[in-house]
C-alpha cells in the first residue's frame, strides 16, 4: 500500500517536473510579474530617508527583498485550474480515474516551485548587488523556522483557495472570488507595507487570518525579528481545517450538480 | 443494467435582451429538461453495443450516468455490481471511458509520459505496464509515436494514444464517445479493427456511440436506439432495417433513358440520374421484380441491397417510431 503511493507521488512529481520543465517560459514571467515588493521597495525607501517610519531605509529595503523572494513560495493557482477544468470538462477524466484530480494539481504545484526558484533566487541576487548595503546572513535557526511557517502557510492558502475554488460547480467565474480575497491579501499579508507601520488594532485583526503568516511573519523571521510560532500554528491550522471541512461538503455537494459539460 | 433510468437538468429559463438580463436578475425562472427519460436495459460480459441516437437525444447523458459522472435523477442502475456515481475505485479500475476529441493525454508531453502516470495511477507493476504498453502500442500501430510530444501527432495518432491510454488497465467494460470522429478512413478502419479484436480477446464489454454507421455496421451485432430520451429499439441492426424499412433497393444501370413514370411501374423510384436507377421493392416482391426487369428493361447492370443504415435511423427519428413497435 505505501509502496504504491510513493510510487504514485513519485511518477506524478516526476511528470509534472517534465511538463513544468516544458512550460518554463511562462513560469518566469509569471515569477517576475511578481515584483511588487521590489516596486514598493522604491517607494518605501524614500519614504523612510524623510519620515518617521518604525523601519530604517535600510530595513524596509531588505524587507521587500524577502517578501518577494517569501512570497514565491505561497504563490497558489488551484482555483484558476480547477475553474479550468470545471468549465472545460476536463474534470470527468480525471474524476474517471481512481486518483483523487486534487493530487494532480498538487503535483504541479510543487513541481513548478522547482523551476521557479532558480530565477528568483537569481532576482534576489540583482537585487543585493543593487543595494549591497541591505545585504545580510539569515541565521541557520531562522531560515529552519521560516522554512516551517512557510510549508504551513503554503497548505493553509492551499487549503482556502481549493475549498473557494468548489465555487466553480455553480459558477463560471469562481475566480471573481479570489480576486477579491487578494485585494485584502494585499493590504493584511504585507506585500505592500510591513505590519509594523500599520496601527495595532489592524495588526491584531490581521493576526487572527492567515495573511501575515503568508508573507509579513515568514519575513520576519528571515531578518531575526522572531514571530508568533503557536499563533500562527493555531490560526493557519483552524483555517485550514475549516476550509478542508467546507470543502469536502461542497464538493459532495458540486459533484451531484456537475453536469459534465463539453465532455 | 439500467431500470427506467432518468435524469432530467434544472436549467435557468431566460428571455433574449437586456429586459430578459434583467427580470432573471430579480426574478429567476428554472425548467426542467429531461435529458433521459425512463431507459432500460441490461447487457451482457463480452457484447458489442451501439448506441445510436440525433444530437441531444440522450446517449451522452446516458454514458455519463453509467460512468459515474452523473447522478441519475431516478431508476435503478449498476454497472460491474456497482453503482457507478459512487466511484469507488475498485468500479474505476473495470471502466473506462473514450470521448473523440476530448483528451486526457498531457499535450507538451510525449504520450509515455501520460501512460506512465495511468500505470501508477491504476496500480499496474512496472513490467506489466510496460509489456501492455508494447502490445496495444503494436496492436494500434504507434510504437514510434509513444516518445514524440502529443501535440505534434496527427489527429488520428492522438486518437490512438488516447485509446491506449484508456485502455492501459485492461478494462472489462469500454465506454466509447465517438473515437473516429473526425479520423480519415484509413485511421478510423484502424480503430474499428483494434476495437473489435480488444472486444474479442479481453471479453470485453462495448458501449459505442457514433455517428459513423460504418463503425455500428462493422462493429455491433446489436444496437439500443434512443430517441428523445427513450430507448424506441433494442435489437440486431438486421431486425431493425427488416421493421423500420420492409424494403430493399435495386440498383439499375439501364442500356438507354427510361422514364420515370415506366419505372414507377416496377416500383418506387428512389433515384433516377441519367441511365442509374434505384428503385424501393417490397421485400415479398424483390423476386418478381428482378425478373421483370431483367426481361423487360435488359438492364447492364443490377445489384439489390438492404437500404442504408442511415436511412433507416433516418426513418426512426423521423417520427416513424410505430414501426418499431
Amino acid at each position: 500500500m505505501q509502496h504504491r503511493i510513493l510510487r504514485k507521488a513519485r511518477v506524478l512529481f516526476e511528470v509534472y517536473l517534465a511538463q513544468m520543465v516544458e512550460y518554463r517560459a511562462e513560469i518566469y514571467l509569471w515569477a517576475a510579474a511578481g515584483v511588487l515588493p521590489l516596486i514598493l521597495l522604491g517607494v518605501w525607501a524614500k519614504a523612510a530617508e524623510s519620515g518617521s517610519f518604525p523601519l530604517s531605509r535600510v530595513e524596509f529595503i531588505r524587507y521587500f527583498i524577502v517578501a518577494f523572494l517569501v512570497r514565491q513560495f505561497t504563490f497558489i493557482w488551484v482555483i484558476w485550474e480547477f475553474e479550468e477544468l470545471v468549465s472545460s470538462g476536463r474534470l470527468s477524466q480525471q474524476l474517471l480515474q481512481p486518483l483523487h484530480p486534487i493530487w494532480r494539481i498538487i503535483a504541479s504545484h510543487l513541481t513548478e516551485r522547482v523551476v521557479r526558484l532558480p530565477l528568483v533566487f537569481g532576482i534576489v541576487c540583482l537585487c543585493f548587488l543593487a543595494y549591497p548595503e541591505a545585504l545580510w546572513v539569515p541565521r541557520l535557526v531562522d531560515v529552519g523556522l521560516a522554512t516551517l511557517l512557510l510549508t504551513f502557510a503554503f497548505w493553509a492558502r492551499f487549503m482556502i483557495q481549493y475549498m473557494m475554488s468548489m465555487l466553480a460547480f455553480w459558477s463560471e467565474r469562481a475566480t471573481a472570488i479570489e480576486e477579491l480575497w487578494f485585494v485584502v491579501h494585499l493590504f493584511l499579508s504585507g506585500l505592500m507595507a510591513p505590519l509594523d507601520v500599520m496601527p495595532d488594532g489592524v495588526r491584531a485583526a490581521a493576526e487572527l487570518t492567515p495573511f501575515p503568516y503568508l508573507v509579513y511573519y515568514p519575513t520576519s523571521l528571515l531578518l531575526g525579528h522572531g514571530a508568533p510560532l503557536a499563533k500562527a500554528a493555531v490560526v493557519l491550522g483552524i483555517w485550514s481545517l475549516a476550509s478542508w471541512g467546507l470543502q469536502r461538503v461542497l464538493w459532495r455537494k458540486g459533484l451531484r450538480s456537475y453536469t459534465a459539460m463539453g465532455a | 443494467m439500467a431500470r427506467a433510468l432518468c435524469k432530467s437538468y434544472r436549467v435557468a429559463a431566460k428571455e433574449p435582451g437586456v429586459a430578459g438580463a434583467l427580470r432573471h436578475f430579480f426574478r429567476r425562472e428554472y425548467k426542467d429538461v429531461e435529458a433521459v427519460k425512463g431507459v432500460s436495459f441490461e447487457i451482457e460480459r463480452g457484447e458489442f453495443v451501439g448506441f445510436l441516437g440525433a444530437n441531444g437525444a440522450g446517449k451522452t447523458t446516458t454514458l455519463k450516468m453509467l460512468t459515474g459522472l452523473l447522478l441519475p435523477s431516478s431508476g435503478e442502475l449498476r454497472v460491474s455490481g456497482h453503482f457507478p456515481f459512487d466511484r469507488r475505485s475498485d468500479f474505476l479500475k473495470r471502466i473506462t471511458l473514450v470521448m473523440g476529441q476530448k483528451q486526457q493525454l498531457m499535450w507538451d508531453l510525449p504520450a509515455l509520459d501520460s501512460l506512465r502516470v495511468n500505470a501508477a495511477v491504476y496500480d499496474l507493476p512496472k513490467l506489466q505496464a510496460e509489456r501492455r504498453i508494447a502490445e496495444l502500442a503494436e496492436m494500434l500501430e504507434i510504437e514510434s509515436k509513444l516518445t514524440l510530444p502529443v501535440r505534434k501527432l496527427s489527429l488520428g495518432e492522438r486518437m490512438k494514444c488516447e485509446l491506449l491510454a484508456a485502455l492501459l488497465h485492461e478494462p472489462e467494460v469500454l465506454m466509447l464517445d465517438e473515437p473516429t470522429l473526425g479520423l480519415d478512413v484509413n485511421a478510423q478502419d484502424s480503430i474499428r479493427r483494434f476495437l473489435k479484436d480488444y472486444n474479442q480477446t479481453r471479453r470485453a464489454t462495448v458501449l459505442l456511440t457514433s455517428h459513423y454507421m460504418a463503425d455500428i455496421v462493422a462493429l455491433c451485432p446489436r444496437v439500443l436506439l434512443i430517441h428523445e430520451g427513450r430507448l424506441v429499439y433494442d435489437g440486431s441492426l438486421e431486425a431493425l432495417t427488416e421493421r423500420v424499412a420492409p424494403y430493399r433497393q435495386l440498383r439499375l444501370e439501364l442500356p438507354e433513358l427510361v422514364s420515370r413514370e415506366r419505372l414507377a411501374t416496377y416500383a418506387e423510384v428512389e433515384l433516377l440520374e441519367g441511365r442509374k436507377v434505384v428503385l424501393s421493392v417490397d421485400r415479398a416482391q424483390v423476386t418478381n421484380v428482378v425478373a421483370r426487369v431483367l426481361a423487360e428493361l435488359k438492364p447492364l447492370d443490377l445489384g439489390v441491397t438492404d437500404p442504408p443504415i442511415e436511412q433507416v435511423i433516418g426513418r426512426v427519428f423521423a417520427g416513424q417510431k410505430e414501426a418499431l413497435a
